[in-house]
């Protein structure tokens, strides 16, 4: 029995458990120093402070992650159902049971102690994600079998949207990742992730910017495919020759273009002349990035014509609140730029600890929340930012590993779907602060202040840190 | 095998590190290379907060306090903090209207709706002690301390200046002030500014969002102190300018006196004046666009500002010049002879003490031509040509024409004709003494400004010398007075001559016919001329200039009445009064004294 413990101990993995630690740690110290005020000395146990109730979570944290790894793991495999089963229930439940807070209700109050099942959803979904896709006959062919997955998948995120709370509501869709590792069509994910994101450079970057930027894309493409260089400096001359045609034509005609529509007319004007040189030299496969490249050009000139010129203004405002970009009430991109200010001064080395001032003294909403990073950016500077990002770095690639040398399907998607989650979540929330992407409010796992997300974060963690201990136990 | 998908970990891992990548371009972009978040961080926290220094005083020659400083408070308002509140109590604590408040706060907003900015100015104390018990119910608003300028007596509102809001030029040319401070605007507030406005002091503060104060900035490293404003004692007689502002009650004109000796400025009144207590404060406003309404133009420093033609005071000057130059001598005597120029009846001017005595205009119109037209050229009109010059570098000593270093700002320098202002009106060699005849009684083109005679009264009572007329005493008790204001400058005729020119003006008050007999104060000698100031436009200006006591003068004075006729009718008496107040502590004659105060001309 000692033997078989001993042995359990050496098979957890130890340098995802340390990087966890050292999150849990250093995120603790920012949310210290974001309640942090000089000359008032903060008891580590006074209850009414954020980063007491912190310490308070992170050791029941601490304690749940033990248990975790002491539950028989086949646990989670077999009760994989009843678990999605409650957390479904809980979600119903807090439509009509739970508080509102910040417009969203989300929240179960028992005492003064809060709950957000929201948080806890996502292992339900990650375990109903991994128990789908495990089943014996399982295909991403068969249509049955994908609409059961995405219905599994996605019904908490229809619940959560139900109590708008949109920005935990989209997290589920990182699960997809999940499904294209287990073998979903590459061109669907390619299509939807190209679609989304030209509709996003649309309402940012100007029309003029991004139609070149498109073409450009699309001849390094080609000339990738045929590596010919040739083939790219030859297209770039084409649109060039165009727009410059179009000058001269829109000068003799009186007809004053403005710099978009010249963009836009240049690269609808070479794509015959491409598509006759395709026909030519017969070459059938550049037929499809063309034709991709059309169907972009495509989209962006409706998005941006139905954006601007049919949407009404409220409509547009509406979008941009969607979006987040105008998401603050105290004016348009309040948030983001107090963020951005309060990571920005942060320079080299950071003002030093306790020593921020703009997270410290509220310039910057949700600080201990949300907008975490604010803290570290400022207090620790280029230094803590990018040791924090090189960090996450590491724990990801680490879970991908992990989740790669798994030998039951099961544990490899569990992997995968952790992965997925923390994935999403470094990539939202850092990116929403230092404003690459629209604020949407979900927390920095293990730095956010917040009982829900911390431990929800941890039990995904540790159980899949269980599956992988346990790996050699299985037949695969 | 579902593994043949493995090779897509590689996609997934690549994902995380683009995004990373991605990441860690843009936090260099913000952190290392864009400077800008820096600086909004600095805005953002660091709240600078002026301490400011009290505004130098202002003594009288004898140490009295005439201009300190008074407790004012403005009320401030940083609009992101306002909850909904009681407008009507508001409105009334603060003398507003609903409207009024509204656009104050709107403009507050437009300004910053995180920073302060000024609701209402220089509420008075009782108001603030209104406010303050009931400020808790207004959150967003608060009280700021500041000083405000307050006055022993109504007096000398023209020499002390008043204070404004600093304008886009000083805002620009001066790194000492910022938005809304004062600035003296006129008067001894202008000109001694950087000694009064002392040294603000600066206190950082760190501030939360809701601008809460959050304790010190770097333990108050960057802190200074304010340094307050230097105290000025100037040489202003308090009791004497009370005096003869009473004196000059209902009268326009304008009176300046002197201490010979030292060129400290005794009094200067200017008539109709103003009560400086009115232009501070709330009241500022609308008090200073009545002012400006006035059609009497209060406001007007006429002691400085306004240009008589000099009068027959100038046939003092003429007189010294002459006998400087050898045109005449102490017993040279002329024939009044009224066909020259208009004279009034009188016994025969014998010599130059004589038609000085009776103000002879003939005897002058000679003398004049004599200094014109020495008689070096044959030709008048050259000859007139290089006299002119001569003469005219005579009067400039005196201190008449440009250059009369005065501590004030605007001081006219009067008008002194020289051959070119000739050429240009009348051609070059077409005009000779018979063209210009008239500046030799001091009329023509001659043209002066009352302190000017002020200070050629003090160079009489000195025999030949002055010191440039000025107000500052002392600084910050440092007694000191800056150099240009203790030079001797002599003039270009040598003191022997003045012995002349003064008998003659102690004969002008004390002897039968002369002009100046209303000036006569028992027990005093004094000395003085009359001038009387043609006026085309109506009744003409009553001039006076004297010195008392005549061995060891005291003090030097000029009084301007204007519209009030003959200068020893209404100008002598005056002086009279003045000196006897100044020389004695009081004035014994009372008759005089009521005769002049009932005297009102307008």
């Amino acid at each position: 029995m000692a033997d078989f413990r001993k042995n359990f101990l050496a098979r957890v993995d130890w340098i995802t458990v340390i990087i966890y630690l050292v999150f849990i740690a250093f995120g603790w110290l920012n949310i210290y120093a974001t309640n942090y005020q000089e000359g008032q000395e903060l008891g580590l146990f006074s209850m009414l402070s954020r980063h007491s109730k912190q310490f308070v979570y992170i050791l029941a944290a601490l304690i749940l992650a033990i248990v975790v790894l002491i539950i028989d793991s086949k646990f989670w495999v077999l009760f994989a159902y009843p678990v999605y089963g409650v957390v479904v229930f809980f979600l119903v439940l807090v439509l009509f049971l739970g508080r509102e807070i910040n417009g969203a209700t989300s929240w179960f109050f028992i005492g003064s102690f809060s709950i957000q099942p929201s948080e806890f959803a996502k292992i339900g979904a990650v375990l109903i994600v991994a128990k789908i896709l495990s089943q014996f006959n399982f295909s991403v062919h068969n249509w049955r079998n994908m609409t059961l997955l995405f219905g599994a998948m996605l019904l908490p995120s229809v619940l959560i949207l139900l109590q708008n709370d949109t920005g935990s509501a989209i997290v589920y869709f990182a699960l997809i990742l999940v499904v294209f590792r287990e073998g979903l069509n590459e061109t669907f994910l390619i299509f939807g992730v190209i679609g989304i994101f030209l509709f996003l450079m649309t309402l940012l970057i100007p029309f003029s910017v991004l139609v070149p930027l498109v073409s450009l894309s699309a001849l390094i493409i080609v000339s990738l495919k045929e590596a010919s260089f040739r083939v790219l400096l030859f297209g770039a001359l084409i649109q060039v020759l165009m727009f410059v045609a179009l000058i001269g034509v829109s000068l003799l005609g009186n007809l004053e273009l403005n710099a978009e529509q010249l963009v836009g007319f240049a690269a609808i004007a070479s794509l015959p002349v491409y598509l006759w040189i395709i026909w030519q030299k017969r070459l059938r496969s550049l037929f499809v990035i063309l034709s991709v490249w059309a169907v972009s050009l495509l989209l962006i000139a409706s998005v941006d014509y139905l954006f601007n010129e049919v949407m009404e203004d409220h409509q547009r405002s509406r979008i941009n609140q969607i979006l987040g970009f105008e998401s603050d009430p105290l004016g348009r991109g309040y948030n983001l730029n107090q963020s951005k200010i309060a990571i920005g001064s942060g320079g080299l080395t950071g003002k030093g600890f306790l020593k921020g001032t703009q997270t410290r003294f509220n310039f910057v909403p949700e600080q201990t929340t949300d907008f975490i990073y604010c803290t570290v950016g400022e207090e620790w500077g280029f230094a803590g930012s990018s040791f924090v990002i090189l960090v996450f770095v590491g724990f990801l690639l680490r879970l991908l590993y992990l989740a790669e040398r798994q030998r039951s399907v099961f544990s490899r998607v569990f992997g995968y779907g952790v992965f997925s989650i923390f994935f999403f979540h470094f990539f939202i929330n850092i990116g929403m602060t230092i404003g690459l992407v629209p604020v949407i409010g979900i927390p920095l796992p293990f730095f956010s202040y917040g009982g829900s997300s911390l431990w929800s974060f941890t039990f995904l963690l540790f159980i899949f840190l269980h599956l992988d201990t346990d790996r050699f136990d299985v037949v695969a | 095998m579902r593994n043949q998908f493995s090779r897509r970990k590689y996609v997934l891992g690549g994902l995380v590190v683009i995004v990373a990548i991605v990441f860690l371009i843009k936090l260099v972009a913000i952190q290392l290379v864009n400077p800008r978040y820096k600086l909004s961080a600095n805005n953002n926290s660091r709240h600078r907060q002026i301490e400011y220094p009290a505004r130098g005083l202002f003594l009288d020659r004898h140490g009295k306090v005439i201009v300190f400083n008074q407790a004012a408070y403005d009320v401030m308002v940083i609009p992101k903090q306002i909850l909904p509140f009681d407008t009507t109590e508001l409105c009334s604590m603060l003398n507003l209207s609903v409207d009024e408040l509204k656009s104050g706060i709107v403009s507050a907003r437009k300004y910053s709706p995180y920073q302060p900015s000024v609701l209402v100015r220089q509420l008075s104390a009782i108001d603030y002690a209104r406010f303050q018990e009931k400020l808790f119910k207004y959150p967003g608003f608060y009280v700021q301390g500041r000083a405000q300028r307050a006055y022993q007596s109504d007096i000398a509102p023209h020499v002390l200046g008043y204070l404004g809001e600093v304008g886009v030029q000083d805002l620009r040319g001066d790194k000492h002030y910022s938005t809304g401070d004062y600035i003296g605007i006129s008067g001894l507030e202008k000109q001694y500014e950087n000694l009064l406005r002392g040294k603000k002091g600066i206190r950082y503060f760190l501030v939360d969002v809701h601008h809460q104060r959050q304790g010190s900035y770097e333990e108050g490293r960057f802190d200074t102190l304010p340094e307050p404003g230097k105290n000025i004692q100037i040489s202003l007689d308090a009791q004497l300018q009370k005096y003869g502002e009473s004196l000059m009650n209902g009268k326009r004109g304008s009176i300046v006196a002197i201490e010979p000796s030292s060129g400290e400025i005794l009094a200067m009144i200017s008539s109709p004046d103003y009560d400086p207590g009115i232009l501070v404060g709330r009241e500022r406003t609308p008090s200073f666009n009545k002012l400006k309404k006035d059609s009497l133009d209060p406001m007007f420093n006429r002691a400085t500002m306004s240009r008589y033609a000099p009068g027959s005071i100038f046939k003092i000057v003429q007189a010294l010049i002459a006998l400087e130059q050898g045109a005449i001598n102490e017993n040279t005597g002329f024939e009044c002879n009224k066909n020259l120029i208009g004279c009034h009846n009188h016994p025969e001017a014998t010599n130059v003490k004589k038609a000085i005595q009776y103000s002879c205009n003939p005897y002058f119109f000679q003398v004049y031509k004599r200094i014109i037209q020495p008689g070096i050229y044959s030709n008048i009109f050259r000859d007139s040509e290089a006299g002119i010059e001569v003469w005219r570098e005579h009067v400039l000593s005196f201190g008449l024409g440009s250059g009369l270093l005065v501590d004030l700002p605007n001081v006219n320098g009067g008008f002194i004709p020289d051959a070119e202002f000739y050429d240009r009106w009348y051609g070059r060699r077409r005009w000779a003494f018979s063209t210009i005849y008239s500046n030799s009684n001091g009329q023509g083109e001659v043209e002066s400004v009352p302190i000017q005679i002020a200070n050629l009264a003090a160079i009489i009572a000195n025999r030949g010398f002055y010191i440039s007329p000025h107000f500052i005493k002392a600084i910050d008790g440092d007694i000191t007075t800056p150099e240009e204001y203790t030079q001797i400058k002599q003039t270009t005729v040598s003191p022997k001559y003045f012995d002349i020119v003064v008998e003659a003006m102690h004969d002008v008050v004390w002897e039968p016919f002369g002009t100046g007999r209303r000036a006569r104060i028992p027990g005093i000698d004094i000395c003085g001329k009359t001038g009387t100031v043609q006026n085309v436009h109506g009744e003409d200006h009553s001039g006076f200039f004297a010195f008392a006591p005549k061995n060891n003068p005291k003090i030097a004075l000029a009084v301007y009445v204007e519209n009030a006729g003959g200068g020893g009718e209404w100008a002598a008496p005056i002086a009279s009064l003045l000196i006897e107040e100044y020389l004695t502590g009081e004035v014994l004659q009372i008759e005089k004294e009521n005769r002049i105060l009932d005297f009102n001309l307008y």
